[in-house]
């Protein structure tokens, strides 16, 4: 890649970044079938589908779990585009290149065409790479949804109140939050090389311009770090977090909760092999 | 010198202090006493050690010589290892940091509102009712929900002091509070901080802003280099053209009369450009 092409790219990517997130929030914020629960009922009950994916093993179940996780999707007003392009075609690509050795290598009958070729495919190493990129892309559905229709805080929020760790819970917050900030430093400090930027940049002086970013922004990311803890510090705190959980439960989340949970141990349940 | 519950004894009693980051000097024998009920201005150029000074105030870092009294007790390492002394200390002193980025680390503004309150122990209810108070204060209820990687600069800024203004401390301590600020939100910062003035709350604001100096204190302290140059009420050190000249605080400024060129330092006070 040429200079001229490696620093606008890198800008792309970092605005692209922002702009999902800032998406995300948009569409957590609309009324629809999963924003209008209990954020900790999201949290427990796409957690069982999850599960319940990752056990099964009968590749039917799973199918059922993804029309589950589409069907939701579908009510909660996510687009199947979104999720075609954010998590279909990853999860196909990634986990396919992973499941692609099972194919040949899982011993069994081999698969033969009907002019009765012989394929060096195996039956079980055919249902092997299916049953994962279905569980993989059922998970990633599920936990996409999740992500999409619940606000990071209400996500945060959800797991402090399901006695998660106060400083798990901490740590998480902060590292989203801090992210963004150092993301947008990068983003400008690139904005500011491309405005003094002129000609083509040759691949060593684009490594050495990226590798001196880099420790820059960590130690940016050091001084934040110290600079932060004191501002901690200076409000009260002494390494206890403590957090307010404003959450009420209606009766429609204890039903949509007992809903999720069933679907969840049927699943497993029925799809046991 | 002073606003209306200024008493004798003093809040702080700074005593010939010194600090250094990795040796390079930021405070060189300072020396200053604060009254409670004062508002001071810490007047200085970039780098003239007023953010070190409201860290050390603050007890965040400690003096490499000299010491620092809090109403008689000394601020050492030790001491606010005293949890009780500790959890005392930093419910009646507040410090609002120059970079809000470093302030704002919950996932709304509203956590970042109660942090402080329930470091304190406070109840739920108690929490709630005065940070729903603290935004009213800074107008930004309307953000509550809001991540702060979504809020602008001035909003920044504004959830920064909520968070702090929510303890009800006894002593502010204000590290350039109207800065990245546009006018009107400068403006209505500048009242909340003349709101003190005159009460039981003691406000130290540390800023090279000249024009509003007069509006936030009734005694300045100009430091240079790490030093205490001169302590005055804002009349006495704002006409002092050659003071500030020397603090970096105004420029010289060259032009032509006629024929005559001459040199001034150059103050904007007041809206008014004076030579």
């Amino acid at each position: 890649m040429t200079g001229n092409r490696a620093l606008p790219s890198t800008l792309v990517g970092l605005a692209r970044t922002f702009a999902h997130a800032l998406a995300a929030e948009d569409l957590a914020r609309q009324p629809g079938l999963l924003q209008s629960l209990d954020p900790r009922v999201r949290l427990i009950g796409i957690s069982s589908l999850v599960l319940a994916a990752l056990l099964a093993h009968r590749i039917a179940v799973i199918a059922g779990l993804f029309v589950v996780a589409v069907a939701l999707a579908l009510f909660s007003h996510v687009r199947l585009a979104t999720l075609a392009v954010r998590v279909w075609l990853v999860v196909l690509l990634f986990t396919g290149i992973i499941g692609l050795p099972a194919l040949f290598l899982t011993p069994g009958s081999f698969l033969v065409t009907s002019s009765g070729t012989v394929l060096p495919i195996t039956l079980q190493g055919l249902n092997s790479a299916i049953l994962l990129i279905a569980r993989v892309e059922t998970a990633a559905t599920l936990t996409t949804v999740l992500v999409l229709t619940t606000p990071w805080m209400a996500l945060l929020k959800s797991f402090r109140a399901l006695r998660v760790p106060p400083e798990v819970v901490m740590m998480l917050a902060m590292t989203h939050r801090y992210v963004f900030l150092l993301a947008e430093t990068a983003g400008q400090m690139f904005e500011s090389r491309q405005s003094r930027t002129v000609g083509v940049l040759d691949r060593t002086a684009q490594r050495h311009m990226a590798s001196r970013t880099a420790g820059v922004l960590l130690s940016k990311s050091i001084e934040l770090s110290n600079d932060v803890f004191l501002a901690m510090q200076s409000r009260g705190f002494r390494g206890d977090a403590k957090v307010l959980t404003e959450f009420r439960m209606r009766a429609f989340d204890y039903l949509s909760l007992i809903a999720f949970v069933t679907v969840g141990v049927a699943a497993a349940w029925v799809g046991r092999s | 010198m002073g606003g209306a519950f200024v008493s004798d004894s003093p809040i702080f009693d700074v005593r010939d202090v010194s600090f250094a980051y990795e040796n390079v000097p930021a405070l060189r024998g300072t020396s200053l006493c604060i009254a409670p009920g004062q508002s001071v201005a810490l007047l200085g150029a970039n780098g003239s050690g007023k953010s070190t000074l409201l860290r050390l105030l603050d007890a965040l870092c400690f003096p490499s010589s000299g010491s620092i009294d809090f109403r008689g007790e000394s601020l050492t390492p030790y001491r606010l290892r005293d949890e009780q002394f500790a959890f005392s200390f930093r419910r009646q002193v507040g410090l609002v940091f120059q970079n809000p980025d470093v302030q704002l680390f919950n996932p709304t503004v509203f956590d970042e509102v109660a942090f402080g309150p329930l470091q304190m122990g406070w109840t739920s209810p108690e929490i709630v009712t005065r940070v729903n108070a603290a935004l009213e204060t800074m107008a930004i209820a309307h953000l509550r929900e809001r991540g702060p990687y979504r809020l602008s600069g001035g909003e920044k800024k504004r959830v920064a002091l909520a968070s702090v203004i929510v303890l009800d401390p006894e002593v502010l301590l204000l590290d350039e509070p109207t800065s990245m600020l546009d006018p009107r939100s400068q403006s209505q910062i500048i009242d909340l901080i003349q709101n003190w003035k005159g009460t039981s709350k003691t406000v130290v604001t540390a800023t090279h802003q000249l024009e509003i100096v007069e509006d936030i204190a009734d005694r300045v302290v100009v430091l240079e280099q790490g030093s205490v140059i001169a302590d005055g009420t804002p009349p006495e050190i704002l006409s002092n053209g050659e003071l500030l000249l020397r603090a970096n605080l105004v420029h010289a400024h060259r032009h032509k009369h006629g024929d005559i060129v001459h040199s001034h330092p150059h103050l904007h006070s007041h809206g008014q450009h004076e030579h």
